[in-house]
């Protein structure tokens, strides 16, 4: 007797919604997310009800991570042809009496986050290749009276983009006499208004509960 | 696809095969995207970083210059402590005080300590701020966001008869503390407040009401 054959096919799964929704996710996180920025030292903002969006550029951020080291960022400006942070490199560079090659200059221009390396080391900081060597030489920018490089940090960077905000950027736990100690320095320099750096939360005032 | 194409061996012989359309192995695809999507969300901030505006008195560098002075019934102060513990006390002290200086009172962080107490005092200011955002969001009044703003500082600006909070920080406190009792103030609306140093009298009040200091001596002071 003559077997009828069937041929079985091998399943088939038929990928194209599957690409089709993920193209869709892909689109949508690239559309609504900015990528994150690594902090060199662990920081958790504190939370505020502050809705306003912090500012894409002209602001410089004084970052206090929770073991009370202090880094400094600068951004490049509106425009990166400004090329805003080599411009204060170099005129640290000048008031510290280091003399810094157009390749470190540019080096720094592109580092992506804030900087707490005492100026002395900042030639081995741009050389070194190894993040963790890098990570290693990230003590946290000297604010002490004896060397406040922080000031000499906030000068430039307003002197070469007078139009730069300040802002702060601390750890929830850092203790206060290291944030004083900034405010203090940025003080000095005629700086009053801050944009202090949280996260959003919402708050509720129980106005009905209260007597006329 | 997963699938392998077959091979045609023509054994059917005679009969014409009709051709199926041509697949296109997605899989390779799928990887990719996979992969893509999985790197964005491990970068990805969704909620970017909010900020919070707070303007400092300019500090005075001219000896002879008097630091202006304030109401002593309008003023409430309140000091950060260690421990997220939060003191206030209202008025000032007087130097005939300073012997015996009044009692801090202690209030916590949230909305039933610190928050009902400012609401309290504020609460002529809080509730004109709080029937201007009710107007708004009812669209009885529309108005761009700066003009919502400006508006809301012309009402703090009016306003003659809230509390004018001096935020002061014991050396032990922290910086979620002291963003947290900012915040505070623009929760309540409060129209005058400004971020102060501790005066020593101050210092050995909250240090009397931890219990870490014994006496109040005149000598300390400066």
């Amino acid at each position: 007797m003559p077997k009828i054959k069937i041929t079985t096919k091998p399943p088939y799964v038929d990928m194209t919604p599957m690409v089709d929704l993920f193209a869709v996710i892909l689109i949508f996180l690239m559309l609504t997310t900015t990528f994150r920025i690594s902090e060199p030292g662990v920081v958790n903002a504190p939370y505020s009800i502050s809705e306003r969006p912090v500012l894409d550029f002209n602001i410089m951020t004084v970052v206090i991570s929770d073991d009370g080291r202090v880094f400094f960022n600068v951004d490049n400006g509106p425009d990166t042809i400004l090329k805003f942070r080599q411009k204060v490199l170099a005129e640290m560079g000048g008031h510290y009496g280091i003399e810094f090659t157009q390749e470190e200059l540019t080096k720094f221009g592109n580092f992506p986050a804030s900087i707490g390396v005492p100026i002395e080391r900042m030639k081995d900081f741009l050389s070194a290749d190894d993040p963790g060597e890098k990570a290693a030489l990230q003590t946290g920018v000297p604010v002490d009276s004896v060397d406040n490089q922080l000031a000499m940090w906030v000068l430039y960077a307003r002197q070469v983009n007078p139009a730069v905000n300040a802002g702060i950027k601390g750890d929830s736990g850092v203790e206060f006499p290291i944030v004083k100690r900034v405010l203090d320095v940025l003080q000095d320099r005629n700086v009053n208004k801050f944009n202090l750096i949280t996260s959003l939360r919402s708050a509720d005032v129980k106005l009905d509960e209260i007597p006329e | 696809m997963a699938e392998i194409a077959e091979q045609d061996s023509g054994k059917k012989g005679g009969r014409q095969k009709v051709k199926p359309p041509p697949h296109i192995d997605m899989t390779p695809m799928v990887d990719l995207m996979c992969l893509l999507i999985v790197f964005f969300m491990l970068t990805a901030a969704f909620t970017k970083a909010k900020i919070m505006e707070i303007n400092l008195p300019e500090k005075i560098r001219d000896p002879n210059v008097e630091p202006p002075k304030i109401p002593e019934s309008r003023t409430v102060n309140i000091i950060l402590g260690p421990d997220d513990r939060v003191f206030w006390y209202p008025g000032m002290v007087r130097e005939e005080d300073y012997g015996n200086p009044p009692p801090l009172r202690e209030t916590t962080f949230g909305a039933d300590g610190i928050r009902r107490l400012l609401v309290e005092r504020n609460i002529t200011l809080a509730r004109r701020i709080y029937e201007f955002n009710q107007e708004i969001l009812t669209g009885r009044i529309s108005l761009p966001r700066d003009s919502i703003e400006s508006e809301i500082r012309k009402l703090k600006r009016d306003d003659d008869t809230g509390p004018i909070v001096l935020i002061k920080a014991y050396k032990s406190a922290n910086y979620g503390n002291f963003v947290e009792i900012l915040d505070e103030m623009n929760i309540v609306g409060i129209a005058r407040y400004s971020f102060v140093d501790l005066s020593w009298i101050e210092n050995f009040m909250v240090e009397r009401a931890l219990g870490i200091a014994s006496t109040a001596s005149a000598s300390t002071g400066n």
